[in-house]
């Protein structure tokens, strides 16, 4: 496994907005960590990449294990040799990822220098040799571009590439195309996908977007309110749904031929870390809630064939 | 049939950019001659990708900018015509819910004030009961009167966008992809609502969006626009895609399926300048069905058979493509 997240629990003063989160992701697979708002996808992206103390908070529990190494252990010099040369991280907003003063060339060739001890030229050289891998069209013009006569797509690439230009192992990728139009966000998509299977690159994909999902993750964790709903292999997840949080996250997405009056929303919204509900925190959103998810916590448990649920009234399936 | 509610004749609308020292002002063409008639009580959807124009036509389609040629008659009257007053009357009739909720709403505004002043814009106060009414019909709990936007969900502040809107009992509303900044889940709510509203009150809809999968969810018809221009006009929301982009459009939609995922081989390039069109079709570039001609020469909106399309090598029906 090259990044196990076990039992994580991260704590910002006082309150704990995420707690005993376990997931895996390995060399050539695609990690989906799926959610709305509000359920601790960008803070577990925080965790694993070390930034937590820039928002004040810290791990309080568990471990990030990345290729054997305890990052949560680490102090933040020795996190430095991580961040950026084996662990990437491409944001969500390619507008303000990028520095608007500096051309896009430099951004890119400054991480092969720092993180590799290239020479500007060698830099230079890799830079045009990456953004023709990522499909730039005339990649030595763009290298003399500033981002403001970019488009977004395009921009999007540079931060790819600038993710990539320190020939990481695992790329942390927090809603890379939200910003994007459609036809733009399923190239990027794709691209992802192709690049991490063939460098054997290991990505953690964080989204809230269950087609993205459906259309490149190997592994899906679902979140809801800082804990781990359920966490499968794709197909299996989506074909049949175990927690009841996770169907009705699917049966959210419109489909073609769906009668009118069929898309159903889930009720309520999800609670602020501050007013987690007792028990089952999707408890008073869940169609299937018994009296005892109002009290009792279910226990994340392994299922028999892969993943893991924490569930006390799961749907139709494999339990235990 | 009934006399339909808006009919946009040839609507053009130019910008200018720039313009400063030792800069040459730019010109672009948002709508380019875009002629569209919705029927009381329908719904029509109009998608495309961000600077297709489809913001600008609603402005233009409730007169909040003047076209720079072209006609909106609503319900008959030329809006161009009126003047100041008049316009005012007929601006009771017409609203538009924004996208984000959490910027369209005063800071300082509490719910009762923000569903007020639709009226006090025209020197009234809300009839008695009204706000209270207008809150049940939203679905948000009548004590929540006094509450500030900063206060609610995402969801819930959407809902007041709505309630504002339907404040004076509008006939058309234009939802400006008053979805696109929540959560599935409550993007989900939000659209069963819309749907209860505009049965239990005939409202008309005018639905913008960038989501294809949701607009066919949605509308009864679809306007697809690229660049300024009408591609395709789809007559029902299942009807089969003919123009290459629309084609695209329904690839680049990600089932939550893992079964069917696509081996895309979408479109490449991405969208040109709208300052710096290109002679011939627009979406030649990106046209894996473009030929020279598509090159040279703009094609035309045809419509043999209610389906109008834009393309002079249109899929065929029942082709894979």
């Amino acid at each position: 496994m090259l990044l196990s997240v076990e039992d994580l629990s991260v704590h910002i003063g006082v309150i704990n907005p995420l707690s005993d989160l376990s997931f895996g992701v390995d060399r050539g697979q695609i990690l989906g960590l799926v959610g709305e708002s509000g359920s601790g996808k960008s803070l577990t992206a925080m965790a694993v990449m070390g930034l937590l103390p820039l928002i004040g908070g810290r791990i309080s529990a568990g471990r990030i294990l990345f290729d054997g190494t305890d990052l949560a252990k680490l102090p933040e010099a020795a996190l430095r040799g991580y961040r950026g040369r084996r662990i990437a991280l491409v944001t969500q907003n390619p507008m303000t990822a990028l520095d608007p003063v500096v051309r896009v060339g430099r951004q890119v060739d400054v991480m092969g220098r720092m993180h590799l001890g290239l020479s500007a030229d060698e830099a230079r050289r890799r830079t045009i040799e990456l953004l023709t891998r990522l499909r730039i069209p005339e990649a030595q013009a763009v290298c003399e571009a500033y981002p403001h006569q970019l488009s977004g797509g395009m921009k999007q690439r540079i931060v790819i590439a600038i993710a990539l230009a320190g020939e990481p192992d695992l790329i942390v990728a927090d809603e890379p195309t939200t910003a994007l139009d459609v036809t733009v966000q399923a190239q990027i998509i794709h691209l992802l996908g192709e690049l991490v299977r063939d460098r054997g690159l290991g990505m953690l994909l964080i989204t809230h977007d269950m087609g993205v999902v459906a259309q490149v993750c190997d592994q899906v964790a679902v979140l809801y309110a800082g804990r781990l709903a359920e966490s499968r292999p794709a197909e299996a997840l989506f074909e049949h749904p175990l927690h009841p949080y996770t169907s009705a996250l699917i049966g959210c997405i419109p489909r073609d031929g769906m009668a009118p009056g069929s898309l159903h929303g889930i009720a309520g919204a999800v609670p602020s870390v501050a007013r987690y509900p007792a028990g089952c925190r999707f408890h008073p959103r869940c169609p299937r809630a018994g009296e005892i998810c109002a009290r009792q916590t279910p226990e994340l448990t392994e299922l028999t064939g892969a993943g893991r649920l924490a569930c006390h009234f799961p749907l139709e399936g494999t339990h235990g | 049939m009934a006399e339909p509610l808006i009919v946009a004749r040839q609507l053009v609308r130019q910008f200018r950019s720039g313009g400063g020292f030792l800069a040459r002002p730019a010109t672009m063409l948002a709508v380019r001659g875009v002629s569209l008639t919705v029927a009381r009580g329908e719904v029509v959807g109009i998608v495309g990708e961000s600077g297709c124009g489809k913001s600008t036509l609603a402005r233009l389609i409730l007169r909040l900018i003047a076209p720079t040629s072209g006609q909106v008659l609503f319900d008959g009257i030329d809006l161009g015509r009126l003047g100041k007053r008049e316009m005012r009357q007929v601006r009771k009739r017409m609203t538009m819910v924004f996208q984000d909720p959490y910027s369209s709403l005063d800071p300082r505004y509490t719910l009762s004030d923000v569903l007020s002043e639709p009226f006090a814009v025209h020197g009234e106060a809300p009839p008695p009961g009204r706000i209270a009414a207008l809150l049940d019909q939203v679905g948000l709990a009548r004590d929540m009167g006094g509450s500030y936007p900063h206060q609610l969900s995402g969801g819930q502040r959407q809902r007041a966008g709505i309630a504002r809107a339907l404040a004076r009992s509008p006939e058309l509303i234009v939802l400006d992809e008053p979805t696109a900044s929540l959560d599935v889940s409550i993007q989900a709510q939000v659209i069963d609502l819309l749907s209860s509203l505009r049965r239990d009150l005939g409202l008309t809809y005018l639905f913008i969006s960038h989501d294809l999968g949701l607009v066919r969810y949605f509308c009864d018809r679809i306007v697809v626009m690229y660049l300024g221009a009408v591609v395709e006009v789809m007559p029902a929301a299942g009807s089969m895609p003919r123009h290459p982009y629309t084609r695209a459009l329904i690839d680049s939609t990600f089932a939550p399926d893992p079964g069917k995922r696509r081996k895309l081989e979408a479109l490449t390039g991405e969208i040109p300048s709208a300052f710096n069109l290109p002679p011939g079709c627009a979406f030649a570039a990106r046209c894996p069905r473009a030929s020279e001609r598509c090159r040279r020469e703009a094609p035309d909106l045809q419509s043999p058979d209610g389906h109008a399309v834009a393309c002079f090598h249109p899929i065929e029906e029942g082709a894979s493509a």
